[in-house]
C-alpha cells in the first residue's frame, strides 16, 4: 500500500490577518456556525439512534421548517453556504433537536406510566380486568403482551380470580401451525 | 507528493494516490476536504460492466452478514458515517433526505436482504465502501483533461461540458478536470465520463471530508484497486 499522503501545506491566517482581509472575520463567523451545525447533528444522530423505533429521523421536522414553510428548497444540492443560510441551518436544527428532546422527555413518561401501571397489574390484577400493556410501551422490543385474564376461564371470571399472563410474543410469518387432519392409512 | 492544479499541463500518469486540487473558495470555506485519486488498469478478463465474478460475489455475502438491523440503526454514530453526515449538513444536503453513501447501502442491504451482486465495478466500489465507509466513484481516463479537483460550478455550465449535457445550476460543487465539471459532489457522474464496457482504464476518486482519515481513502481506493486489477 502506498504512504500516507501528506496534505498541502496551507498558511494558516496570522492573529492580525481580519485588519488586512475583510472577509476573514464572515469566514470566522461561518467556521463557527459550521461547527455548531457539527455538534447539533451529532446530537441529533444520538438521539435517534437511541430511541429507535420510537423517534424517527423526520420527527422534528415540522418544528425546524423543514420542507414545509422553508424559504429554500428542501434539496438544493452540495454548495457552499452563506452566512445566512448556515444561521437558519444551525436554527432548523436547534429547533428541531428541542424538539426530538420534548419527544424522548414525552416518551420517558409513558415508559415510566406503564412501568408503574405493571406493577399494579402484578399487585392486584383485579382492578385491572382485560387490560392488555404492550412490552412496547415499556420499552421493549418484540411484540410481546401483558393480559389480566380469568384464570380457569368462565370459572376464574366467575370466582374472581384473575391473573397477570405475558403473551408468547411475535407471530409467526407463515402463521400457526396447522391442525393435524386425519390419518391417512395406506 | 503534491496536489494538482485546474488547468496543469498532465502529470505523468502513476498507481500512487494523488490529492487532487481545491479552488480557493471551497479551500478557504472546507480547509478539511480532500480528493484523493488514483488510476487503475482493469486486469481482469470480463468487462468492467459485466456480471461480478465469484470472488467479488462471496465478498459482498460476507459483508451482508455484517451489515444487520442492529449495526444499520447505530451506523449514523460511528465516526466516519458520522462525519460525512455532518459534511452533507454543512454543504446544505439533509443526510434524512439525500442519504450519504454508506447509509444508502446499508439501507439497500436492509430492504433486499443483502448486497445483491451486480456488475463488477459497481460491486467493487460498494465493497470499499462497506469495508472502510469511505464512497469511491470511478471515471473512463480516456475522457479526462488533467488532475481531478473540486469547486463550485460557474454559470450555464453543464455536467460533462457536452451540448446535450445536463445544465448545473451555478454554484454547485462539482469535481472537475481543466475542462468541465465530471461529477456533482456526492451525486450524478456525468453520462460521458463514466466508464463504459470497453473502458480498460479507470480513474478513481474519494472524497474524504472532517474527522475522516487520509489512510481511510487511501484504503478504499487500494481495495479498489487490487480487486479491479488481478487477473
Amino acid at each position: 500500500m502506498a504512504p500516507p499522503l501528506q496534505a498541502p501545506e496551507r498558511l494558516s491566517p496570522g492573529p492580525f490577518d481580519g485588519e488586512h482581509d475583510p472577509g476573514a472575520g464572515e469566514r470566522a463567523a461561518r467556521r463557527t456556525l459550521r461547527a455548531q451545525v457539527a455538534r447539533l447533528e451529532r446530537e441529533l444522530s444520538a438521539i435517534v439512534a437511541e430511541r429507535f423505533p420510537y423517534i424517527s429521523a423526520t420527527s422534528g421536522a415540522d418544528a425546524a421548517g423543514h420542507d414545509a414553510g422553508s424559504e429554500e428548497p428542501s434539496c438544493p444540492g452540495p454548495s457552499l453556504l452563506g452566512l445566512a443560510q448556515l444561521e437558519r441551518l444551525r436554527d432548523g436544527l436547534a429547533a428541531r433537536l428541542q424538539e426530538l428532546h420534548r419527544l424522548a422527555a414525552d416518551r420517558d413518561e409513558h415508559e415510566r406510566t406503564a412501568h408503574e401501571q405493571l406493577q399494579q397489574m402484578k399487585l392486584e390484577p383485579g382492578r385491572f380486568r382485560y387490560v392488555r400493556l404492550p412490552v412496547s410501551d415499556l420499552g421493549q422490543g418484540g411484540c410481546g403482551v401483558w393480559h389480566v385474564r380469568p384464570r380457569l376461564g368462565l370459572i376464574g371470571m366467575l370466582a374472581g380470580w384473575w391473573q397477570l399472563k405475558l403473551s408468547s410474543g411475535c407471530p409467526l410469518p407463515r402463521g400457526s401451525r396447522p391442525r393435524r387432519g386425519p390419518c391417512r392409512r395406506s | 507528493m503534491s496536489a494538482g492544479r485546474p488547468g496543469a499541463p498532465d502529470a505523468p500518469r502513476d498507481r500512487e494516490p494523488r490529492l487532487g486540487w481545491l479552488a480557493q473558495d471551497v479551500e478557504q470555506e472546507l480547509p478539511e476536504l480532500r480528493l484523493i485519486s488514483t488510476e487503475v488498469q482493469v486486469g481482469r478478463s470480463q468487462s468492467v460492466t459485466a456480471a461480478c465474478p465469484r470472488d467479488v460475489r462471496a465478498r459482498l455475502q460476507g459483508l451482508s452478514n455484517k451489515f444487520r438491523g442492529a449495526r444499520a440503526i447505530g451506523i449514523r454514530r460511528e465516526p466516519v458515517p458520522a462525519a460525512y453526515r455532518v459534511f452533507f449538513r454543512q454543504i446544505g444536503l439533509d443526510p434524512d433526505l439525500v442519504r450519504t453513501p454508506i447509509e444508502a447501502a446499508v439501507r439497500e442491504r436492509m430492504l433486499r436482504g443483502g448486497f445483491l451482486p451486480g456488475e463488477l465495478l459497481e460491486d467493487v466500489l460498494l465493497i470499499a465502501l462497506l469495508d472502510t465507509g469511505i464512497p469511491v466513484w470511478a471515471l473512463a481516463s480516456e475522457t479526462l483533461d488533467g488532475p481531478l479537483g473540486i469547486r463550485s460550478s460557474a454559470e450555464g455550465e453543464r455536467l460533462g461540458g457536452a451540448q446535450d449535457a445536463p445544465p448545473l445550476p451555478p454554484g454547485r460543487l462539482v469535481i472537475a478536470d481543466a475542462s468541465a465539471p465530471l461529477a456533482i459532489l456526492f451525486g450524478e457522474l456525468a453520462p460521458a465520463h463514466r466508464p463504459l464496457a470497453s473502458t480498460r482504464e479507470l480513474t478513481l476518486f474519494a472524497i474524504a471530508v472532517a474527522g475522516v482519515p487520509g489512510l481511510y481513502a487511501e484504503e478504499a481506493l487500494w481495495t479498489c484497486q487490487t480487486a479491479l486489477e488481478q487477473p
